[in-house]
């Protein structure tokens, strides 16, 4: 069997990548936390297996999400991908035809050509011809790849991620290799005539005006060379994601997810990061020119021990980074996580407030402590209630304290813990059965972290029962109407049809370009502490930009402080809240005023 | 309005010259927002936790200013980090910043 | 070939310098939105420092205007070309006029108190503007709450819409304050057994005889002054208006229950005055109303030769201000339109 000293550098480059995978991954899942490695088990014989190898092969080898953000950026990846993939394959299927029976060494298949120059075995025109056609679709996505990072818009970003050194120097290497190996085959082929229609037409090329005899030797050289330079440098850098991907999609497929600590799948999850840079785009800061603290670059000073407050502070924790990674990291966990680590134990100091005693009722309304701040949303529930008939009681009219949420965004969360009990403790005590909330924050804050005697719902959810149960009737016009969807009730619990729902009943609901789970942030997150105020109204201006390109007449959202941050840039659209605009719609009853019989009476 | 018959300084006076300015400058570097309070009091009046406290971001930029530290950390602990403060400033300060920087330098 | 002004803006302004231009033997045409001279003064009731009637400027002026100056009413400006030198003004009537030079004199508006939704403008009844309450004075219409009590306890709220980033005019609207220690003592004149309350951040008493108003607003109408600005207004359930601001001075958060909150609301630049801006590509200054070349020698000049300004289009001034603004400018165009340009000296300093 053929053996030539050049093949070393790629062996032993292969040895040590698979060696360092395969101990890491054992590493990784013995230090899985106790109930991750009980799933990890009851996973391996299941369906789920089969649906993580489905879903290795939709992304990590044909991208299809990436193809979604961008076609051109898909199929780079792809390519690239898929088509080396196809290679290593082929290349065994072909060693394994032209030698039946006989088990190859790893590196046989990958320098084919220059060990077999016989072209008479069964079938050898299909493989010349696919092979060389694999090698084309790696190359066009080198080509590709190469643009990206010269003139990244034209596929698709207009943001990529920046380099340093060691990725640079295995982004480096691998545009070498497949380069090196179309050079290597041509010049073979020139020699031995063992060409493609790619390879053969070159090779011949060549071998008209180089001397080929003395080149095709360093060829290989260097594409061995580039290959092992390659792997060995692959863990330390971004292309550990490769291998990494594949156990994360497993994992994943299995249940495992990260919760609030940093756990040895948290781990696997931001070592699958490609540092691919899409998350850059979609990121509100971008609009205000903040390039520094992206998912990308957060998930790489994670990796690297390098993690400054700065970075960890400065996110609006919108959550769009989820929704348009292609590896499907929990990004936003991750960040959450990091905070917490950020803050320094305190005890708690909300030992202040005092033990009120709510009215009671059966419907409860908490309007959050911007409540106060836009008093033209809690007026108009106030006028939806009395409208539907209901018996409530609004529990922070006069006092508010604050849910809580607001300390734990910023991972604050062991302060938050009294302040939670106390203002569970006066909900509680109005007895009621339902609570309704108007700002998504709280909402938020009511679902997940308390302990409430009562069903929660958002006011969009109880307006829209409301007039499902036709306990309001409402006026309906042609006002154009675009919903923006608050981070903490669209992506954050996963409310989008409601609102809709309702507006359908009062105007024309227009959708806006980015909508639903890619609804761009207002800039106004209480997420973010470090934010200043002028930065904050670019986001602001980009997410507005956004809602009125169907040219709606009116822009409707479902959160006071989206309200109140939008209203700071609208010069000239009416920014609402669902509520506002569902009492302005009331179908008003037939019962005269003093005032308007006095005038009747006038007229008769 | 519960009041807890305290008041921040024990002092009955400010010694300008001995007070310790060091920490407000070391912030305003940080926040250069920290300099433009025209102390108009609003971040006070809609402060949650001014319902129940005596706790007034107004007056901390103003001690911090002063260099009148004393007290000031048990104070700011009151902060429930509601962030209205931040939203009603006509200055723009950016009040939640600031009191994070100060319990990240007060409480250790 | 007799000289032409056109002056765009028919308030005291422009009435003033349309006027003094007139008697100088200059032709002028005042071109006018409403259907009467006077602007903002038309509906105000006293000024301050000697309590004369507002009424008493226009009718000062009008005569001076029938008599002497082609006024245009119910027309708006609705292009305006530079030609040969000069100007040519098309009118909404259709008309072209030549203009030699322009005076700018579309002044202000009053800032919009329903962007401030948290002190419950346009949401509570028993709170309102400024402006509302100086109609009603000068209307003489008993003052009332919306259920047509008498009110025993008013609130002013200084710097509405004014030295506001969170609404986008940080500036100051200087007036705003002087009224309100002017309207709150003629509240407490009206109505003796009331509580009347000035909310302020800084009182700005800057003109001659201002302090002397603070002076007797305090000593001999008992009025009291608060420091600290409003966060937020509520409505309790007989519907009076609950004040929540921070008494800045006794350094404690601070609550009242008002029968009436009276919001003094800031300068704005006016809708043609931001028409002008972009029609003749005008520059402004950050607070967005027009910026002179120079703000000492030359603060009727705009970057564009023979287009001048006067009046609140270039920022908030008092009447008398005003009034002064006018008659400078009458100065200037006269020795533009005679090619006298003593200012240009002003470029050797410049560098």
């Amino acid at each position: 069997m053929g053996f030539d000293l050049f093949i070393l550098p790629f062996t032993a480059g292969l040895i040590f990548i698979l060696g360092y995978f395969v101990i890491r991954s054992l590493i990784w899942i013995v230090q899985l936390d106790r109930d991750d490695k009980m799933k990890f088990i009851k996973g391996i014989p299941s369906m789920a297996t089969l649906k993580a190898i489905r879903e290795v092969i939709m992304e990590s080898l044909l991208h299809r999400k990436i193809f979604r953000t961008n076609p051109v950026l898909g199929y780079m990846h792809m390519s690239l991908a898929f088509g080396w993939f196809l290679l290593i394959l082929f290349g065994n299927i072909e060693a394994f035809t032209i030698n039946p029976g006989t088990v190859h060494p790893p590196y046989y298949p990958i320098f084919l050509r220059f060990f077999e120059t016989a072209t008479d075995f069964k079938g050898a025109g299909l493989f010349l011809f696919l092979m060389d056609l694999f090698l084309l679709l790696v190359l066009s996505g080198v080509f590709l790849a190469l643009m990206k990072r010269f003139r990244s818009r034209s596929l698709g970003m207009k943001k990529t991620s920046s380099l340093q050194l060691h990725d640079k120097i295995a982004l480096y290497s691998l545009w070498i290799i497949f380069p090196a190996r179309l050079l290597a085959e041509s010049f073979t082929s020139g020699i031995a005539g063992n060409g493609g229609f790619m390879t053969g037409p070159l090779g011949e090329f060549f071998a008209s005006f180089l001397p080929i005899g003395k080149l095709v030797y360093p060829a290989w050289w260097i594409y061995s060379l580039s290959l092992g330079a390659f792997f060995f440098t692959l863990p330390f850098t971004r292309y550990m994601h490769i291998p990494t991907e594949i156990l994360l999609i497993f994992l994943r497929n299995y249940g495992i997810r990260t919760n609030d600590r940093y756990s040895s799948f948290t781990d696997i999850e931001v070592h699958s990061c490609s540092r691919c840079g899409i998350c850059i785009d979609p990121c509100p800061m971008t609009a205000a020119d903040v390039n520094t603290i992206q998912s990308v670059y957060f998930i790489r000073n994670v990796r690297q021990g390098k993690l400054q407050p700065l970075t960890v502070q400065n996110c609006l924790m919108c959550g769009k980074c989820n929704e348009t990674c292609p590896v499907g990291i929990d990004n936003y966990a991750l960040r959450m996580i990091k905070r917490e680590a950020f803050n320094n134990e305190e005890k708690n100091k909300y030992d202040y407030i005092p033990e009120l005693i709510s009215d009671k009722a059966t419907v409860a309304y908490f309007a959050g402590c911007m409540g106060q701040l836009t008093p033209s949303i809690t007026r108009s529930m106030e006028e939806i209630f009395r409208h539907a008939g209901q018996e409530y009681v609004f529990i922070d009219k006069n006092e508010s304290i604050c849910c809580g949420r607001p300390l734990i965004l910023n991972g604050r969360n062991k302060e938050a813990v009294e302040l939670i009990k106390r203002n569970q403790d006066i909900i509680n005590s109005s007895g009621a059965r339902l609570l309704v909330t108007s700002c998504p924050i709280c909402y938020k804050a009511f679902r997940e972290e308390y302990k409430l005697g009562m069903k929660v719902i958002h006011h969009s959810e109880y307006i829209n029962h409301l007039i499902n149960n036709n306990l309001i009737s409402l006026n309906k016009s042609n006002q154009r109407l675009v919903f923006h969807d608050p981070c903490e009730l669209g992506r954050g619990s996963d409310v989008y049809e409601q609102p809709r729902q309702v507006l359908k009943s009062i105007g024309s609901l227009i959708e806006s370009e980015q909508t639903k789970n890619l609804s761009i942030c207002c800039g106004g997150s209480l997420g973010n502490s470090v934010l200043n105020n002028s930065d904050r109204h670019k986001i602001t201006r980009f997410s507005l930009e956004n809602l009125t390109t169907g040219d709606p007449d009116r822009v409707i959202t479902a959160c006071p402080l989206c309200k109140r941050t939008f209203a700071q840039v609208a010069d000239d659209i009416q920014i609402s809240d669902l509520a506002e605009i569902v009492a302005l719609s009331l179908v008003k009853s037939a019962e005269l005023t003093p005032e308007e019989e006095k005038v009747m009476a006038e007229t008769e | 309005m519960i009041n807890w018959g305290y008041t921040i300084n024990k002092d009955s006076s400010i010694d300008y010259d001995k007070n310790d300015r060091s920490l407000f400058c070391s912030l305003v570097k940080k926040e250069p927002t920290l300099g433009i309070c025209m102390a108009c009091g609003e971040c006070a009046a809609t402060c949650s936790a001014s319902q129940f406290t005596t706790f007034s971001f107004r007056k901390t930029i103003l001690l911090v200013q002063r260099g009148e530290l004393n007290g000031l950390e048990k104070e700011i602990s009151k902060c429930m980090f509601c962030g209205k403060c931040t939203l009603v400033c006509p200055r723009g300060v950016n009040t939640r910043h600031i009191l994070s920087l100060l319990r990240d330098h007060l409480i250790k | 070939m007799e000289k032409q002004v056109v002056v765009i803006g028919g308030g005291v302004a422009g009435m003033e310098s349309a006027a003094r231009l007139a008697e100088l033997g200059i032709k002028v045409i005042l071109i006018e939105k409403k259907d009467d001279l006077g602007g903002h003064v038309r509906r105000w009731d006293f000024l301050f420092p000697d309590k004369k009637p507002a009424y008493v400027i226009i009718n000062a002026l009008r005569p001076d205007i029938e008599d002497m100056v082609d006024a245009r009413y119910n027309c708006e400006v609705k292009n305006i070309q530079s030609l040969n030198g000069a100007f040519n003004v098309n009118l909404s009537t259709d008309d072209n006029l030549k203009a030699d030079a322009i005076l700018i004199t579309t002044g202000f508006d009053l800032f919009d108190a329903t962007k401030k939704e948290e002190y419950g403008y346009g949401i509570y009844e028993n709170v309102i503007t400024a402006a509302e309450l100086e109609e009603q004075f000068m209307n003489k219409i008993p003052i009332r709450t919306a259920s047509g009590k008498i009110p025993r306890r008013i609130g002013f709220v200084h710097c509405v819409g004014s030295r506001d980033e969170k609404v986008g005019n940080e500036y100051c609207s200087k007036v705003c304050c002087v009224t309100g220690v002017k309207q709150s003592m003629k509240m407490r004149e009206a109505f003796p057994n009331s509580e009347v309350f000035c909310f302020y951040m800084d009182l700005r008493m800057f003109g001659r005889y201002f302090e002397d108003l603070y002076k007797e607003a305090q000593e001999k109408y008992g009025v009291q002054f608060i420091r600290g600005r409003l966060s937020e207004a509520s409505e309790n359930f007989d519907q009076k208006v609950v004040v929540k601001l921070e008494d800045t001075l006794a350094g404690k958060p601070l609550k009242m229950t008002v029968d009436l909150l009276v919001l003094l609301t800031g300068f704005v630049p006016s809708e043609g005055t931001r028409k002008m801006i972009e029609m003749l590509n005008l520059d402004k200054g950050d607070d967005r109303f027009i910026k002179p070349i120079d703000e000492h020698l030359m603060k009727n000049h705009t970057n564009v030769p023979g287009v001048f300004i006067a009046g609140a289009s270039s920022g908030p001034k008092s009447i008398a201000e005003t009034i002064t603004d006018a008659q400078a400018a009458t100065l200037e165009i006269a020795a533009f339109l005679r090619k006298n340009n003593h200012h240009d000296k002003l470029g050797i300093y410049y560098k």
